[in-house]
């Protein structure tokens, strides 16, 4: 059998454990050994690549990919759970600068090879250099995606990353002509594309492409708000696997092409997920902030004598006497590190025998999935935590619902067809339950700039104050109640 | 070798592959998409490979340098990825369980 065939069968069987992995996925049971599997199929596609004929220098590969196993490691080890949407993030750019970097060599090799060949030496084989030998068309135009994609994804992950660490600006970054420059930076980008596919000899062509990628991933992703970050990682991310596939067809390797759409897929369909439980397009979320200004209406109008106070000792008697409570976290919650209190609330009132569930918003926290991450970390038991879907059925016989650093996913304006910039936007029916409170620390609005009927609404009751002093003071409370 | 394929043929793999990720992905519950997201992100280092080639087999010293580049951070995608993915995942437990 010829080494080839090997080769190939290997990466099939390192595809197969690719999409079997993501299927362990399924159910949190199944789910560790999922990833395992998905990184036995990486190791065995390394290796089968590392054992090809024509493989040399492995001195240097080897030194490559220890420097990147050990500081992949340290970011890996280090990270706190809160930070995750910026690892995710950051982890994005490195796949998606990968790709610009593997198309450029290899149409530097060919481009070389060319002329080369021109001057009468012979081809070469194996590996790179036989791809490399006569750059078709599929050669030429995988190789511009790979660096559109793939700069496109770099730039816009190190925006999102210091957008979420706080070092770039989390508000929108918008000016005047902010669209047609938009516009006029992917017309530069399309046209160097051309170039790139026209002339590939051009190698100069390839680098001003990646360059306006950078810059168009720069402009697209700054003008993007912190509240709509879990849409852009999540779009991020089918972009990273995107890159990934192209640079597969510049190299007609399949793996690379399998495991890239595997994940230009998953990207894709978590974006979409999200939007739809923001209730808005993709293009406006990319694009978005067209003329729309957002009308703050009078909030004396809405609260005015209407809100009403509350303590965490009146809390905790009302908690006392509850048989069944929901949470709703939101990324209040985190950004107060109000977990803990949580958790040690939930385990009093299990003993007591009340019936407690956690409520989760598909957009609550700064990824999808982020706030279940969070509780699961802090030892809440998997079945407790309810989806939109499965928790909005229940509200209606829930006694007390704690609403704990959420505010535009439960606000009843949504339910509105018009008139709000949330208005048709799924949301937690948290005022169906005999009690709300909300531990909050003023009336202030949250992302959509808007304010909440729900703070004001009978049988709500408002607990002023910092999300992880009302928890503490509300475990307190409860266990003198 | 690879290239033999044709565009057709490694095109069809393409699409296919999209859909069999539409179909497995859309079962991942959304308790499980921080994970999904980390995961599938450490799959999309799959570039480590073009990277290998490149330098392994790169006659030109740019190709090696650039590769060698590539290489770096799609290992700090892989090795970061399936790491952090494993360490979330290990924190998920029903009460009940060890």
């Amino acid at each position: 059998m010829n080494a080839a065939v090997v080769s190939n069968i290997a990466y099939l069987v390192a595809a197969v454990l690719f999409i079997a992995g993501l299927k362990g996925l399924s159910h949190p049971r199944s789910a560790v050994r999922g990833n395992l599997m998905g990184a036995v199929g990486m190791l065995l596609a390394i290796v089968v690549t590392l054992l090809q004929q024509g493989i040399m220098s492995f001195e240097l590969i080897l030194l490559g990919m220890l420097a990147g196993a050990l500081v992949g490691a340290v970011f890996a080890l280090k990270i706190q759970m809160t930070a995750m949407p910026q690892l995710v993030g950051l982890f994005n750019g490195f796949g998606g600068i990968a790709s610009v970097l593997v198309a450029g060599a290899v149409l530097y090799q060919a481009v070389m090879a060319m002329s080369a060949t021109a001057a009468g030496a012979a081809a070469g084989t194996g590996g790179v250099a036989t791809v490399a030998g006569a750059p078709d068309l599929q050669f030429t135009i995988a190789t511009a995606f790979s660096g559109l994609i793939g700069a496109v994804t770099f730039f816009g992950s190190v925006i999102a990353f210091g957008k979420l660490q706080g070092i770039v600006t989390e508000k929108p970054v918008r000016y005047p002509g902010e669209q047609v420059v938009k516009v006029l930076v992917l017309l530069v980008t399309i046209a160097f594309g051309v170039m790139v596919v026209l002339d590939p000899a051009q190698i100069s062509n390839y680098w001003y492409l990646s360059a306006a990628g950078s810059l168009l991933g720069v402009l697209l992703v700054i003008a993007i708000g912190g509240a709509d970050m879990p849409i852009v990682i999540a779009l991020l991310n089918s972009y990273s696997g995107l890159a990934a596939a192209a640079t597969g067809f510049v190299l007609s390797n399949n793996i690379l092409i399998i495991a890239g759409s595997l994940v230009g897929a998953s990207g894709i369909i978590l974006t979409q997920i999200m939007c739809k439980a923001m209730n808005r397009s993709l293009a406006n979320v990319l694009f978005g902030g067209v003329g729309a200004v957002v009308e703050s209406a009078a909030q004396g109008d809405i609260y005015a004598g209407k809100v009403k106070s509350t303590s965490a000792e009146e809390v905790a008697m009302i908690l006392k006497s509850a048989q069944r409570v929901v949470f709703v976290p939101g990324y209040g919650m985190a950004v107060a590190r109000a977990q803990t209190p949580v958790r040690l609330l939930t385990e009093l009132m299990e003993k007591d025998g009340i019936e407690v569930e956690f409520g989760i918003h598909p957009v609550a926290g700064r990824m999808p999935g982020h706030m279940n991450v969070l509780l699961a970390e802090e030892n809440i038991s998997y079945d407790k935590l309810r989806e939109m879907d499965q928790i909005n059925a229940t509200f209606s016989n829930t006694d007390v619902t704690i609403v704990l650093g959420a505010n535009d996913v439960v606000n009843p304006i949504a339910r509105e067809a018009s008139g709000s910039p949330i208005s048709g936007m799924p949301i937690l029916d948290v005022d169906k339950s005999r009690t709300v409170v909300v531990i909050k620390r003023s009336l202030g609005a949250g992302f959509a700039g808007i304010p909440n009927p729900l703070f004001a609404a009978e049988n709500t009751l408002m607990l002023f104050a910092d999300g992880k002093k009302a928890m503490d003071d509300l475990v307190a409370a409860y266990k003198d109640a | 070798m690879a290239e033999s394929l044709g565009f057709v043929n490694i095109l069809t793999i393409f699409v296919l592959a999209i859909f069999v990720g539409n179909e497995v992905i859309t079962k991942v519950p959304p308790i499980l998409h921080t994970p999904l997201m980390s995961g599938s992100n450490a799959i999309s280092g799959i570039t480590v490979i073009g990277a290998i080639l490149a330098v392994g087999t790169g006659r030109e010293t740019l190709t090696v340098v650039l590769g060698m580049a590539a290489l770096v951070c799609a290992t700090i995608n892989v090795v970061g990825g399936f790491l952090v993915t494993h360490r979330m995942l290990r924190k998920f437990k029903k009460r009940g369980d060890a």
